[in-house]
């Protein structure tokens, strides 16, 4: 599997990215013989153009080196750079460049496994680049790579995901077209998936993100009785955009059911396999939800264990068999990584609540949630403070069911929490993805929490499950982030709407984020279903994953 | 398959019978389309590739010889013919049909007109997993006058009380002051659930319900509800309240998902999957009580109601003239059809449409009517505010105002109408003059 990691400009130096290179190149060795043999006819393809890319290759570095330079902008406004540093970069610097980086054209079997992936990568580099150029208004020789330039800081070219790329019309044009090339094969008809239209005025430092709004649901462009794309699928894309099933956990589960759906009500069509036709089916199902509202890392991971349990069915398999032995296998990842997870995590989380304790928790996270009440029924005698924050307000659904189970709770606004820590003596938080790099990324506001109690000395527990856990690497939360509905923000909480007019003053943007990461440095234990972890021995766990996978 | 529609097209129009005792209500001609184009054509713009149509006999004739069904309509159309003898309501007649309803079905009225965009109905269905989601519309006033009528009179409609809750969507309390003696009394119980209800009297219901699949097979067991609107919504809204939320016609989700037979139904052990990611969700439909989201309540039914935009249910002749008068506007229909022969010398307002195959003569004016396929026109005649429907025949020196004039009549010469209305092949006697708000069935 390939392994994409992001990063934000400026902060990585050369001792990271040898790491990334070292941790790149072992789990190669582990990867299949087929992507092997498949890379290297990539390569023998790409040899005969690498040819005439040579000289392209010289003015890329290059630019490459101008990047850092221009490292202090932030991300979103090195788009539009590239068409500015094309013109220095006809004049080649020579920079001191890694050597595992200047990726030669002409010997290419004798190399370390990540050499050669490097080396295939500038090739397709490049070969995008040349195609981009027809495209493009520079007229220079070298390549405009609007997708990688921050990228570029790596020994070896990265792609971004093309959701935080939204300001880039290309990369638009691009998913325009995947979108329409989605079309499920049944109907050979126009029929595709469409694309949702951004809404409002961005945030400068946020448009490289989608906004949509709740009251432009996507459906308005599907035709009534859903063909196209199945109607649990399109039931389930309406509860997210609408916020219906809302929360990392439950958004998994109910993605998880819609696919037993899809699967229940499937077909094989006649010459075709059921690994391989079912992949396909689904992949519109995805773009799909991913317009009504970006995926969440849990329901990333729940999709990819999916799609390689269909691949792994053997072609001789009966449809029944096999469509039941997916149901089987869906019904065991709930069970296994979500209900019996919260159980071992409630039962190690019991362990760290003494009586007495005062415990603080921020908004609505199912499992925190499911700890609080478990303890509270293994008799131990604590009270809980419940934070709240704007707009969403779901600390009002935590504080009616802890209420409704008989604990004693108090609530309180984001705003006072440095009134009310001293009263604390423990921090619950729940997580919506723990990044690889020990990061945890959780509801907006969550961070402030984690910063408050580590100046008051209050410990932070973390609770997560490892189905959560990611690859990607973040370090900030402009990078990869999601942008709500701005219209969320008008009404107050005592009704009035001040801001109803906010699209007319031209110099007013409504930001309505919805994640933020908080170092590990405030967090002092993640309460897996693994057992009690540092922070930092994420990573540790996400390679003994991919070694049993 | 996701939703089945059908369009309920054998209703007698018993509002207007001058009008449909000939021609049934369903091949009226609105703006010289019939009726049930306009549900039809909605339809068809929604995606919806199959509709069953339930109607008589009659309509099933005139529909295979109209061109415009012919033509315009490229879904298919499954027709169900039942008995005119209109002792079958609504219901009754979506229990005759039961065996071919596979999923949840989307119940239209022939008499329906509007360009609503029906997502906004099938949304609240599909997102909360509604037993019921339906349609209305604030009502608008009729300001044409209508023939046969003197002097404005408002019909004194039995009006309905709808209450909704808070968001506008969620329909609490459905009762027409036909039912309510007394008074109108609301169950403390919805008052303890949904403290602050909304309740309105001028809206229209647009006979338009997307409805489960349960609710049919509800029905095939009890054969005493009739009608869908007068008894089976009032019926289901009061249901979501009633103590006993197990009542026999929702499937229980757990013997749903013992049955390991899939007949193809999508709501297969949904309702319990559901619970299961709402029990995680950190959303709630309420606030303020200690109760889950939808209180638990397995009955959901809900309303959109439309604000804005053209809704009308053309049941009474005023809504059938304000219908012809709005309707060409809606679809932007061509205002005089290719086949129609109009000569040079006639004056013809922008508002007016005309048929195929009419014969418009000289020196006539036609202003804000409407003229149906195969009129013949003659001389000197001034036509105004008028409908003429199919084969009529106008004499030379006639003069039409604010009238509705049936098929096939005829109006013989230097005849003078003023709203009036004439009847099916009724014959006006030639120099007859000053009829005023006449009415000759």
């Amino acid at each position: 599997t390939d392994v994409i990691i992001e990063s934000s400009v400026g902060y990585f130096t050369e001792g990271p990215e040898r790491k990334d290179d070292i941790v790149k190149a072992k789990q190669e060795g582990k990867e299949l013989t087929k992507e092997e043999k498949q890379r290297l006819r990539k390569e023998k393809k790409q040899q005969k153009k690498s040819k005439e890319k040579k000289d392209d290759k010289p003015s890329r570095d290059s630019e490459k080196e101008k990047k850092p330079a221009s490292a202090a902008s932030p991300a979103p406004q090195t788009p539009t750079q590239p068409p500015a540093q094309k013109a220095p970069s006809a004049a080649p610097a020579p920079v001191p460049v890694p050597a595992s980086e200047t990726p030669s054209a002409a010997d290419k079997p004798a190399k370390s496994k990540a050499e050669l992936k490097a080396e295939r990568r500038a090739r397709q580099e490049a070969e995008r680049a040349s195609k981009g150029k027809k495209g493009d208004v520079g007229p220079q020789a070298a390549p405009g790579k609007p997708k990688a330039p921050p990228s570029e800081l790596q020994p070896v070219v990265k792609r971004l995901p093309e959701h935080v790329q939204v300001d880039n019309p290309e990369v638009l044009k691009k998913l325009a077209k995947k979108l329409e090339r989605q079309q499920t094969p049944e109907y050979n008809a126009a029929t595709k998936i469409p694309l949702r239209s951004d809404y409002g005025y961005k945030v400068s430092l946020f448009s490289h993100l989608h906004q949509y709004s709740r009251k432009a649901p996507l459906t308005q462009q599907l035709g009534i009785p859903s063909t196209v794309i199945h109607p649990a699928i399109v039931r389930l894309g309406l509860q997210y955009s609408q916020g219906i099933v809302a929360g990392s956990n439950a958004r998994s589960v109910a993605l998880l059911h819609a696919f037993k759906q899809v699967i229940r009500d499937y077909t094989t069509p006649p010459n075709e396999e059921l690994s391989r036709d079912l992949v396909n089916r689904l992949k519109p199902y995805i773009s799909f939800l991913n317009q009504c509202r970006p995926l969440s890392a849990s329901m990333g991971n729940a999709i990819k264990y999916i799609k390689k349990e269909i691949s792994n069915i053997p072609s001789q398999c009966k449809e029944e068999e096999a469509k039941r032995k997916l149901l089987n296998c869906i019904d065991c990842y709930i069970n296994e990584k979500i209900v019996l997870a919260a159980k071992a995590i409630a039962k190690y989380s019991i362990e760290k609540i003494s009586d007495g304790d005062v415990i603080l928790v921020y908004g609505c996270s199912s499992l925190v949630n499911h700890i609080l009440c478990e303890a509270f029924e293994k008799n131990r005698k604590f009270r809980v403070i419940v934070v709240d924050s704007r707009p969403r307000l779901e600390g009002r659904e935590a504080l009616r069911r802890l209420v409704q189970k008989g604990i004693n709770c108090t609530y309180v606004l984001i705003s006072a929490v440095s009134y009310i820590l001293p009263e604390v003596s423990k921090v619950f938080l729940g997580a919506h993805a723990l990044l690889a790099n020990g990061y945890v990324m959780s509801r907006v506001g969550t961070s402030q929490i984690a910063l408050v109690a580590k100046a008051f000395n209050v410990p932070v527990l973390v609770c997560c499950e490892t189905y959560k856990f990611c690859e990607r690497v973040q370090t900030d939360s402009f990078v990869s982030n999601e942008l709500d509905d701005p219209d969320d923000l008008i009404v107050t909480r005592t009704g009035t709407t001040q801001l109803e007019h906010w699209q007319e003053v031209p110099s007013l943007g409504l930001l309505n984020l919805v994640y933020d990461v908080t170092p590990p440095d405030f967090v002092d234990l993640v309460i897996t279903d693994l057992g009690m972890i540092p922070c930092t021995s994420v990573p540790v766990v996400l390679r003994v994953k991919n070694v049993d996978q | 398959m996701e939703l089945q529609a059908v369009l309920m097209a054998a209703g007698g129009g018993s509002r207007m019978t001058d009008l449909t005792y000939n021609t049934p209500k369903a091949m009226l001609p609105v703006g010289n389309k019939p009726l049930m184009w306009y549900p039809l054509n909605l339809l068809e713009r929604m995606g919806f590739e199959e509709v069953i149509v339930i109607t008589t006999k009659e309509v099933q004739k005139m529909m295979s010889t109209d061109p415009k069904m012919k033509l315009d309509v490229k879904m298919k159309l499954d027709v169900v013919c039942i008995q005119e003898d209109g002792d079958m309501g609504t219901a009754d007649a979506l229990r005759h049909i039961q065996q071919k309803i596979k999923t949840d079905i989307l119940v239209v009225s022939c008499d329906l007109i509007t360009d609503v965009a029906l997502h906004e109905v099938v949304d609240l269905f599909r997102a909360h997993n509604a037993t019921l989601a339906m349609l209305m519309s604030k009502a608008h006033e009729f300001t044409e006058t209508v023939p046969g009528q003197k002097g404005k009179k408002k019909t004194a409609e039995q009006r309905d009380f709808v209450g909704v809750d808070q968001s506008g969507k969620r329909l609490l309390f459905m009762a027409n002051e036909a039912d309510l003696e007394d008074g109108l009394s609301i169950r403390k119980s919805i008052m303890r659930k949904h403290p602050r209800m909304h309740i309105k009297t001028g809206l229209v219901d647009a006979h338009l319900y997307c409805l489960k699949k349960a609710v049919v097979d509800f029905l095939a067991d009890n054969k005493s509800i009739s009608s869908i609107r007068g008894e089976l919504v009032p019926y289901l809204v009061r249901k979501q309240f009633s103590k006993t939320t197990n009542c026999p016609k929702i499937k229980d989700d757990a013997e749903d998902q013992n049955q390991k037979k899939n007949d193809g139904s999508t709501n297969h052990g949904h309702s319990s999957c559901l619970s299961f990611s709402l029990d995680r969700s950190c959303w709630n439909d309420h606030r303020g009580d200690m109760s889950e989201a939808y209180h638990g309540g397995k009955l959901r039914c809900y309303v959109h109601i439309m604000d804005e935009g053209p809704c009308y249910r053309v049941n009474t002749l005023a809504a059938y003239i304000e219908a012809n008068r709005l309707a060409p506007k809606l679809f932007e229909e061509v205002p005089v059809h290719p086949s129609a022969v109009i000569s040079e010398r006639c004056q013809m307002g922008s508002d007016s449409y005309i048929g195929a195959m009419c014969q418009i003569a000289d020196k006539t004016s036609i202003k804000r009517s409407t003229i149906g396929n195969s009129t013949t026109v003659k001389e000197k005649v001034k036509v105004a505010n008028s409908i003429i429907m199919h084969g009529v025949t106008i004499e030379e020196g006639c003069n039409i105002q604010g009238s509705v004039i049936c098929s096939n009549a005829v109006i013989g010469r230097g005849a003078d109408l003023k709203y009036c209305l004439v009847g099916n092949g009724q014959q006006i006697e030639p120099e007859g003059k000053d009829h005023w708000h006449e009415h000759t069935p």
